[in-house]
């Protein structure tokens, strides 16, 4: 049970790093080790102990039982849905660094309402 | 298994909390790479090669393009006083995360023990997924044919990220 703990502290460290600092790239990478503190708990859900990998070969057993691989599926996806947002997200830091000079979110206030 | 993973995960906080508080920009980038590659031995400890293999491969481009971008940049980290503003921010941040801790540990009580899951859908997955797909690996097979329409729309918003990054880094344009 400990281990969800500290698959959740991950998360809770990216999200204090979301919420304090000012520099956009430190805010891309807190984003990221959240998307990955959740990518973990999903892998550590569908664990089974002395589980196989879901790959079915000569190696393995008639009655060998599996690792769920529907977490797994999902994850696989979303780790493809991070990339693109985190190269999204990437892509509007360099363009607000090209035009403001800073990567201090306080600085470019232009958007302020 | 479950030691040996909980001191991995803990090398990954640690980076993450270094990634943090890095003074230099790329540091901070190169600190993050722990945390994704710390994920790939974790995924290989929990039998999940594709997993792996694909966590290599995204972690490795998410680094290649962070390390352009701060390249390109002035790699400082911002240093400001210490103002009212920000105590207030680590405070309601400490707060929160109280909070969230809490709810957490009421929402996992209800949930397996780690390492004794049930199947519960993906026992048909794992029982005829040989017969019904084809497919000698379960993830693609499920991947591709119990739930292509996923597989479908992450190819679309893959395309659409593709398609924004494009549009934002454009020269042309407005000013």
């Amino acid at each position: 049970m400990i281990i969800y703990f500290m698959c959740f502290i991950l998360f809770l460290v990216g999200l204090y790093g979301m919420v304090t600092r000012r520099n956009l790239i430190k805010i891309v990478i807190s984003f990221t080790i959240m998307e990955f503190s959740i990518f973990l708990f999903f892998a550590l859900i569908g664990y089974i102990d002395q589980g196989y990998a879901p790959i079915l070969s000569q190696n393995v057993p008639e009655q060998a039982t599996f690792v769920d691989p529907l977490p797994q599926a999902m994850v696989l996806t979303a780790i493809v849905i991070g990339l693109a947002t985190s190269a999204m997200l990437l892509a509007i830091a360099i363009r607000l660094y090209k035009k403001y000079g800073t990567f201090n979110i306080r600085k470019i206030n232009n958007l302020r309402g | 298994m479950e030691t040996l993973l909980t001191i991995i995960l803990g090398f990954m906080i640690i980076g993450a909390i270094y990634a943090l508080h890095a003074k230099d920009l790329l540091s901070a980038v190169i600190a993050q790479g722990i945390v994704g590659y710390g994920l790939v031995i974790c995924f290989l400890h929990l039998s999940a090669p594709d997993l792996a293999i694909v966590q290599i491969v995204v972690e490795t481009i998410t680094l290649i393009i962070m390390v352009a971008v701060v390249l390109d940049s002035s790699r400082e980290e911002i240093k400001s006083p210490p103002s009212w503003r920000s105590t207030i921010n680590v405070v309601v941040g400490l707060v929160f995360i109280g909070f969230m801790l809490y709810f957490f540990d009421m929402a996992t009580a209800s949930l397996e023990p780690f390492g004794e899951h049930t199947l519960r859908m993906s026992q048909t997955y794992t029982q005829q997924g040989a017969a019904q797909t084809g497919a000698a690996n379960l993830v693609t097979g499920v991947l591709w044919d119990f739930r292509a329409y996923d597989t479908l729309g992450e190819a679309t918003i893959l395309f659409t990220a593709a398609l924004g990054v494009l549009t934002v880094l454009r020269m042309k344009g407005k000013k």
